[in-house]
């Protein structure tokens, strides 16, 4: 529902009992969106800035990211600058009611955003395979322990603030990047969402498997579901322009972050041959 | 329904602002791959083009450049002084590395 102090003529200047227009000049969604944001900005801000302390500080760091490595990194961020394009069109959309278009392009950010969480994912597998894992945290997943000797073996047993601050900021980032998609589905598709992300988590629970780091933290999707389906039938509502552009927000944000991230942890560690 | 943000309905733009972030981003990959600067040098250089891209996300995408200029500076002013905070807490502190044994200089 729109506020009705922002209509165009409902501000009666200097007439007593009329509204007065928001200090802000926006509704106060958009300034609550914004709030959280700027919240959730330092917690990122202070990640990264531990992150960066131990980069300078531990000497020396390694730089164990090859071309391959650099390459699917370069294509997801690619994936989430086109997922923060088809937003902005979504966006577009919802604001001339064009409900068809609004869902075809927050259905195209939807796929920008798993494309990257599979990428991410897949490199996580590769990187936990090959010996990168933070002392004495496998066990607790139930990651099958690598018998990899190599280079990520002796990183994570010499310099164990690698993987933990490469893996912290990813898991961090990930979980964002996969909030947002179902914070997409939800706005995009309200109730039809609900069965299409039960599926996909069923199928994620059964086809990934038991020594994987995603094993059990797949569940999440499950949380996602149950709080999704109390956001559904609890508080039914017909999501207009101003609820996708605060999705919107949200999804920016998460691109953002992921601007400070790949330049500081993947390229500040790349290894040149 | 409008807000009293501005609005401004040129679509191409947006298109300008994705095709600049991912030109930006093909800069930092190369200039990281070729290794063409210090390790300092390269935090500094890869530091200022992450601000640059985060200022389009921020003006266009998030359309921060459109609303009334007090949410803006608010919102601008506030984070950066929290940044700035941290800055001072963290960074002296970590430029006093400790010479390694083995004499290798900071990576």
């Amino acid at each position: 529902m729109a506020d009705a102090t922002l209509e165009h003529g409902a501000v009666g200047h200097g007439v007593a009992g009329e509204y007065e227009a928001p200090l802000f000049g926006a509704y106060s969604k958009k300034i609550g969106m914004w709030l959280f944001l700027a919240s959730d900005s330092l917690t990122f801000g202070a990640l990264l800035f531990a992150f960066s302390y131990n980069r300078i500080y531990t000497v020396p760091w390694p730089t164990p990211f090859h071309a391959e490595s650099i390459a699917n990194a370069t294509i997801m961020t690619a994936c989430l600058l086109s997922s923060s394009l088809t937003m902005v069109l979504a966006v577009f959309a919802s604001q001339r009611n064009d409900r068809t278009w609004m869902r075809y392009w927050l259905l195209a950010t939807m796929v920008f955003g798993t494309a990257f969480i599979v990428l991410h994912g897949m490199e996580w597998s590769k990187l936990i395979g090959e010996g990168l894992v933070i002392p004495g945290f496998a066990g607790v997943l139930g990651v099958a322990k690598s018998s990899a000797t190599g280079e990520l073996a002796d990183i994570s047993k010499n310099v164990p603030q690698f993987p933990q601050a490469f893996f912290g900021l990813t898991a961090m980032h990930m979980l964002h990047v996969t909030i947002g998609v179902i914070y997409l589905g939800v706005v995009a598709f309200r109730k039809w969402f609900l069965p299409a992300l039960a599926v996909i988590w069923i199928a994620a629970a059964l086809l990934i498997p038991s020594g994987n780091v995603f094993h059990y933290p797949v569940h999440a999707l499950g949380i996602g579901l149950i709080l999704a389906a109390i956001i559904l039938f609890l508080k039914p509502k017909d999501y207009d322009a101003h609820d996708v552009e605060i999705c919107g927000l949200y999804w920016h944000f998460v691109d953002l972050v992921w601007m400070f991230i790949f330049p500081l942890v993947y390229l500040m560690s790349t290894k040149v041959v | 329904m409008h807000d009293t943000a501005t609005h401004d309905d040129a679509k191409g733009q947006y298109f300008w602002v994705w095709g600049a972030l991912l030109v930006l981003t093909a800069i930092e990959v190369v200039l990281a791959y070729k290794q063409v600067f210090s390790a300092v040098r390269m935090l500094q250089v890869l530091l200022i083009l992450s601000v640059i891209k985060s200022a389009l996300i921020i003006g266009y995408f998030m359309h921060l450049k459109f609303e009334r200029a007090l949410m803006r500076w608010l919102l601008v002013i506030s984070v950066t002084a929290c940044f700035i905070i941290m800055y001072f807490f963290f960074f002296p502190d970590a430029g006093r590395v400790l010479p390694p044994p083995n004499g290798v200089g900071l990576q």
